[in-house]
């Protein structure tokens, strides 16, 4: 079976697979996130209730503020961080939240990939060569 | 293509200038490239968040280490200020804060001071300490401070988190991508509104109402419609709300912020167009209603000035409050309100004012949990943006209904 192929104009951190969380949503780590128990904790979250720890998160965009330029690293110094960040655009805050944490990302694409990718597919993510492949 | 560097930013990147300016400017390269930024811009300011809810202790220790390089190599370069800490040493006990949140606070501060960040806590720095000048090209963190500086001031700055906000301050300069970039700044949606708020919590609820509209980072919302000269607290609750829901950077107001006399000064015809009325406003605040009894009330996010501390002491006289009223400000307004008399008069009536700190920054949810803390009256609509995802059912309402609340435990609705 052929793997389908998304080129990113912007990426930055390691190459990764796993296994991807989607929806058509934003994305704050302090808006959006109970970084004590690892799950979207936003009532109004697609994801709400679902865990993000070690799941490539495919999402529409940054919201919120600037706390995500730390709590990724921070997270990420307890295990319970995305294993990468995959959204059609992102603001400068996560850019600098993974080049601090050193999580792979992934942004701007020529279509909408929360609706290329499908929820729970196993994707690379691979920065170097700025490509998504869904396995 | 790789970002240019010219012999300074070489010799820094070589380790000339020691190990934490070659770090930092290694940090600012990886943004740089990833934003396909051209270059640097040097940068005259520079503003951190980071607070230690934000920092943890990973955060804390990647601060000491920097702070534990040798003296002479370790120091910013340029004023290089911070945003609200996690607490007020003070009243901490008032929030139910630990022993161990407090330690993780001093020794933030500590490795800051070692750093030469000077601890102006502040998110109102543009109220407070200098306001950025049109064009000048800065490095702030907190999202209000990079909206307000960039709309109201026509300064230039992207959201700079703190990583990024401190690597600036100890390189001078940072990448110029984004809102460094006149081309940026231009508009790309046009927004007419029918209707000027008078009130903070109803110009918070226009500027959340403008961001879900504007819905990412790099959207500019050129704004018609707005009547009389908006003041600068107004404008503070507007920016802060539109940067919360939208994680917008920049807005124009069309005859009235400094880079838009007319409309053709900052973008093209044909740009989408939309209407905001009174009742999407009012929807919006509705949509936060959802008890008429509160366990809180909380002013903060953005921290109040003194005119708002006034305001807050003027209806506190005569009361007696049955819930917590805890009103928020920064260090440089704090000793003017206890000058005043503002502080006395809100704490006469059962409220609390805290100084250098920010409610949602100061481990929110620890706060409900120790507190019982669930419903929270408030006038920012910041505030109620945020503190959905910290377990709150946050309620939106004006000033004065939210003292009323204090006093009755009952919120009344809209």
């Amino acid at each position: 079976m052929s793997a389908k192929l998304f080129k990113a104009r912007h990426a930055m951190g390691p190459t990764v697979r796993g296994l991807a969380l989607v929806a058509n949503d934003g994305f704050s780590a302090r808006y959006d996130l109970d970084r004590i128990k690892g799950i979207f904790s936003r009532p109004a979250h697609k994801l709400a209730g679902q865990s993000y720890v070690g799941r490539i998160l495919v999402l529409d965009t940054a919201k919120g503020g600037v706390a995500t330029a730390w709590m990724l690293h921070e997270m990420k110094s307890r295990g319970i961080v995305p294993l990468a960040l995959v959204l059609n655009s992102v603001n400068p805050i996560l850019a600098q939240g993974a080049a601090l944490g050193d999580v792979a990302m992934l942004a701007g694409f020529e279509q909408d990939i929360t609706a290329a990718v499908p929820d729970g597919a196993e994707v690379e993510v691979n920065p170097a060569e700025a490509f998504l492949k869904v396995i | 293509m790789a970002m240019k560097l010219n012999d300074e930013e070489q010799d820094i990147l070589a380790g000339k200038a020691g190990i934490v300016p070659q770090q930092a400017l290694k940090h600012q390269i990886k943004v740089g490239d990833f934003f396909h930024a051209a270059d640097f811009v040097p940068v005259t300011q520079a503003h951190i968040m980071a607070d230690t809810e934000s920092l943890g202790e990973a955060g804390v220790q990647w601060l000491e280490g920097l702070a534990a390089t040798t003296e002479g190599q370790r120091r910013v370069r340029i004023p290089t200020i911070t945003d609200p800490r996690g607490t007020d040493f003070a009243k901490a006990h008032l929030l139910g804060q630990t022993a161990g949140m407090l330690d993780l606070e001093r020794r933030a501060i500590a490795a800051f001071e070692k750093l030469g960040v000077a601890m102006t806590n502040t998110c109102i720095n543009y109220q407070t300490i200098q306001a950025p000048t049109r064009n000048e090209h800065t490095a702030f963190g907190d999202t209000g401070v990079v909206i307000y500086s960039n709309s109201v001031c026509g300064a230039r700055s992207n959201f700079e988190g703190g990583p990024s906000a401190l690597s600036a301050g100890l390189t001078g300069r940072t990448p110029r991508y984004g809102f460094h970039l006149p081309d940026m700044r231009r508009g790309t949606l046009r927004i007419q509104v029918d209707h000027t708020p008078s009130t903070l919590n109803g110009w918070g609820a226009l500027g959340g109402a403008i961001g879900r509209l504007a819905g990412n980072y790099w959207a500019v919302p050129v704004i018609e419609g707005i009547e009389g000269a908006p003041k600068s607290d107004q404008l503070k609750h507007f920016g802060a709300a539109m940067a919360s829901f939208g994680s917008t950077a920049l807005f124009h107001l069309v005859g009235l912020t400094p880079e838009a006399t007319k409309f053709s000064d900052v973008a093209d015809a044909g740009l989408p167009a939309h209407r905001i009325t009174r009742s999407d406003v009012e929807a919006l605040q509705k949509s936060y209603h959802t008890d008429d009894t509160v366990d809180v009330v909380v002013f903060s996010a953005p921290q109040l000035s003194l005119y708002e501390l006034g305001d807050l002491a003027d209806l506190c006289d005569n009361r007696k409050f049955a819930v917590p009223l805890l009103a928020v400000t920064s260090p440089q307004v704090k000793p003017d309100s206890d000058r005043m008399g503002y502080t006395a008069r809100i704490e006469a009536a059962g409220g609390h004012v805290f100084s250098g700190m920010c409610f949602y920054q100061s481990y929110a949810r620890e706060i409900s949990e120790a507190q019982g803390w669930k419903r929270l009256a408030t006038n920012s609509a910041k505030l109620v943006n945020i503190l959905g995802g910290y377990g709150y059912r946050p309620m939106l309402a004006s000033m004065e209904a939210c003292v009323d609340a204090a006093a009755s435990g009952k919120l009344v609705r809209l």
